[in-house]
């Protein structure tokens, strides 16, 4: 058996390829389903229904979608530059961090003001803390991967540290949680009787904005090259350092956009569970959507339907919500081999 | 008697037929070379042989029994050895160590290193090759490390030798010298098919040709009655015409080196060890010199990717301050990358980016700050594309799938178009066939009737005796006086290539007495 490139790969390939790499995870996913002993059909039926199959369904799908789309997006502009972060989670509380400090009561604006406040305190929080890990990628080459990751636990405790003590609210008996966010700073809700909110909207803007400066801009078309062969870049003049430090900078602030999102947008204050590992999904997000910042609408509306979709499943039926994480993962491997097959075809002898 | 029998290959992919109906047979105790430019289906002919790929007709009779197809041990088991252009060596192993790397048995704890080392010693012994296997093949030359090459092959018992552009990487004393191993080879009834597209070279050593062409197999002939034209007109089917070089007065400097020193790092010899080197106006410098001796630190420096730890650069007469791309773009610099597919194209954006790569900042090519005008790029691109005759399907196509002489012509186009005052050329032609070589060869010809100053770069002396007005040699990072092509010859070349710089200022001195 052998791997042989294809001469030319058709749009619908590429398009369809993803949709049946989920069909095939869900495929081998029921294999785990028909374990426990419940209808395969049945299972699914729930997760369905449980995922988009009412209004209240579909509003909560797309709720979770919303820190995820951001994160996805974090990790898909970063990625194609080859920057590895996988910092998203630390970066998404340093937005919450901001969102908390600026919107618990340091300033006090009409919300048409107050909002885009919270989201440029919050973007440049999450982009602040990249500049540690691009410095000592740039001067030292020290692996993005490992600066990054760690920094999530330093920040994490740091939060923990903040709401056990400074950050407090008064009022919360003791749970540490920080203030609320006054009302001028939440984001109102774009649907009625749902916690849909303002952040979904942000985050679509964002996919379509980062889509647009990939595909038709200067910085675009030097962080693809960059991406694509860096030594040939810098061959044509493109500065890596300059390109990283700004790659990284969206990044960071992609995934600060969720924290202000999660904070202001759904929690109305800032926990330390205020984030389920969304940092850490955005990395399948963006890899299912094969780093498309268009994809990522996609591929975040279908992640967190499994999640809210199994979280109902797993009422229903005998079945826990874990086998959402294997649906994910199951996921993520099937599109990327499929992925390889849109660019290969394996002949077998 | 005949030991390997190629009867009736055809092998396809897709539209393309890269082998249409080849046969050729190899008798013991016989150089037979394989003639052909590249893309006529050498490589694919020994993937073939070497089960890699599988022949949609044909087959292959090795020692009069039928090669398996598509079993990649089956040729190397029969006693087919091959040394490949690219040398597949691991650096960080000693000579032994690689030469023994996959012959011993998986289930066994330790190597046989003794018996191994005697058994390599009887070999080269044997074969009159002169090998050290205890060194670091990190720390030995190209020539040795073909000659390890040649010796794993032997060392897996190779009764047949396929040698894939050998003398690519090597000094012409070196060429001597592997050419009297494999008369010994022949005479100790080896067989050896040498793959090549350097004339004189098989004209030296083989005892017959076959010429592929276009998947072809187009002509086979005694050496003895065969001569460079009628080759090279049996290779490329059509008559070659050389571009004609004229000699032009050399006008002002635009490039000076002055005593430049590159170093190595820590521990480490200089790259650029004291170099000062001018070209001028109207003016093609030859840089000869083996693989690896400051060739590469030499074109970071002028393409603006490396900074001199010491000395100047000065272009045009202006002292360079800055040592970016950027601006040795801006100050017209043209460079032509040493690795096409690794520094001078992103293979996998599309030919017009890869066009506008170095324009990119220019106004035309964006609108409304920092917005790619995609029309005026691809208005842009497609004039290169004309004028430079750049073939590909569509400029959206990735830029990997264009051919080897189509991606020069490619870089050779969005360097040219800023008509810029010194062109770096590295290995300008380096894998291309006789078609683009010429192509490349008259753009740089051209350029320097329009005024600039080119520094070649090549391992290959024929290119350099019929491009350049002055050769300059580069041995350890160091470079020779320059010379005039006219008073010096090859060997003379060759000698100080392996070290003696000197050698060519007796000549000089010799020239003026």
């Amino acid at each position: 058996m052998r791997l042989e490139p294809r001469e030319s790969v058709s749009f619908w390939l590429v398009l369809l390829a993803p949709v049946g790499a989920i069909g095939v995870a869900l495929v081998l996913t029921s294999g785990l389903i028909m374990w426990t002993g419940e209808s395969v059909f049945e299972a699914y039926g729930h997760l369905l229904k449980g995922a988009f199959g009412s209004r209240f369904a579909l509003t909560e799908t797309l709720t979770r979608a919303t820190p995820l789309m951001l994160t996805g997006l974090a990790a898909a502009v970063a990625f194609r530059a080859r920057f590895w972060n996988i910092g998203a989670e630390g970066q998404l509380y340093c937005g919450a961090l901001a969102a908390t400090y600026l919107g618990t009561g340091l300033v006090t604006l009409h919300p048409t003001l107050m909002i885009p406040l919270l989201f440029v305190g919050g973007a440049l929080a999450g982009g602040v803390v990249l500049l540690l890990p691009v410095y000592l990628k740039s001067k030292l080459s020290v692996d993005e991967v490992v600066t990054t990751l760690l920094l999530n636990f330093i920040i994490l405790l740091f939060v923990n540290y903040l709401l056990e003590g400074p950050l407090r609210d008064p009022m919360s008996m003791g749970w540490p949680q920080a203030a609320a966010i006054i009302d001028e700073g939440v984001l109102p809700r774009i649907m009625e009787k749902s916690r849909l909110h303002l952040g979904f909207i942000i985050g679509v803007i964002s996919a379509v904005m980062v889509w647009f400066v990939m595909r038709f801009t200067i910085w675009g078309y030097e962080i693809r090259a960059v991406g694509h062969n860096p030594s040939a870049a810098t061959f044509a003049g493109i500065s890596i350092n300059l390109t990283v430090l700004r790659v990284a900078l969206i990044s960071g602030g992609l995934a600060g956009f969720a924290g202000v999102t999660e904070v202001a947008g759904l929690k109305g204050y800032l926990t330390l569970d205020l984030s389920p590992g969304f940092g850490y999904a955005g990395i399948a997000v963006a890899m299912l959507a094969n780093l498309h910042p268009l994809g990522v609408i996609a591929s975040a509306i279908f992640l967190a339907g499994i999640y809210v979709g199994a979280d109902s499943m797993s009422r229903a039926v005998n079945i826990p919500n874990y086998i959402a994480d294997v649906m994910v993962a199951v996921s993520v491997l099937a599109v990327l081999v499929s992925l390889m097959l849109t660019q290969y075809r394996v002949r077998v002898r | 008697m005949t030991v390997l029998d190629i009867k009736g290959i055809t092998k396809s992919f897709g539209s393309l037929v890269a082998n249409d109906n080849i046969s050729l047979t190899l008798s013991e105790g016989e150089v037979l070379a394989l003639l052909g430019e590249n893309g006529a289906g050498k490589t694919t002919l020994m993937n073939i042989l070497f089960g890699h790929y599988v022949a949609d007709q044909g087959e292959i009779e090795l020692f009069g029994t039928r090669l398996m197809p598509g079993a990649t041990d089956a040729a190397i088991d029969a006693g087919v050895g091959m040394v490949h252009q690219h040398f597949t060596l691991a650096d960080n192993l000693s000579v032994l160590e690689n030469i023994v790397l996959g012959t011993e048995p998986l289930t066994s704890w330790k190597s046989n290193t003794a018996q191994a080392k005697i058994r390599l010693a009887a070999l080269a012994e044997e074969f009159g090759m002169h090998i050290e296997p205890d060194k670091l093949v990190a720390d030995i030359s190209v020539g040795e490390r073909q000659r390890v090459e040649i010796m794993k092959a032997l060392y897996r018992g190779a009764k047949i030798l396929i040698l894939d552009e050998p003398t690519a990487v090597l000094t012409p004393q070196e060429v001597d010298s592997l050419f009297a191993t494999l008369r010994t080879m022949v005479a100790r009834g080896l067989s050896i098919i040498f793959i090549s597209h350097k004339l004189h070279e098989i004209l030296a050593i083989s005892d017959r040709v076959n010429v592929l062409r276009r998947g072809c197999m187009v002509g086979e002939i005694a050496t003895k009655d065969a001569n460079r034209d009628s080759l090279a007109e049996m290779m490329v089917g059509r008559e070659v015409s050389r571009p004609k070089v004229e000699h032009m007065e050399a006008g002002a400097p635009v490039v000076e080196i002055d005593n430049v020193v590159v170093s190595g790092g820590r521990g480490h010899k200089p790259l650029l060890d004291g170099v000062s080197l001018s070209i001028h106006k109207h003016e093609i410098v030859g840089l000869a010199g083996v693989a690896g001796n400051g060739q590469s630190a030499l074109g970071d420096l002028l393409s603006g990717l490396r900074a001199p730890t010491s000395g100047s650069v000065r272009i045009a007469g202006d002292t360079v301050k800055d040592y970016s791309a950027r601006s040795f773009i801006a100050t017209g610099i043209g460079r032509i990358p040493e690795d096409r597919h690794a520094k001078g194209v992103v293979g996998d954006m599309t030919v017009w980016e890869n066009m506008i790569s170095e324009n990119l900042r220019e106004k035309p090519l964006w609108r409304f700050g920092r917005i790619i005008d995609f029309d005026a790029c691809r208005e842009f691109s497609r004039n290169l594309i004309e004028h430079f005759d750049v073939r590909c399907k569509t400029m959206e196509m990735p830029t990997k799938q264009l051919s080897g002489g189509n991606m020069q012509k490619l870089i050779l186009a969005r360097t040219l178009q800023n008509e810029p005052r010194f062109i770096l050329a590295n290995q300008p032609v380096r894998g291309l066939d006789e078609g683009a070589i010429a192509a490349v060869h008259e753009r740089l010809l051209a350029a320097k009737r329009a005024g600039a100053g080119v520094l070649l770069v090549s391992e290959d002396l024929d290119e350099l005796f019929a491009l350049a007005d002055k050769i300059v040699v580069i041995y350890h990072g160091n470079i020779s006086e320059p010379l005039s092509v006219d008073e010096v010859t090859a060997q003379d070349i060759g000698i100080m290539m392996a070290g003696d710089l000197g050698h060519g200022k007796n000549l000089n001195r010799a020239g003026v007495a």
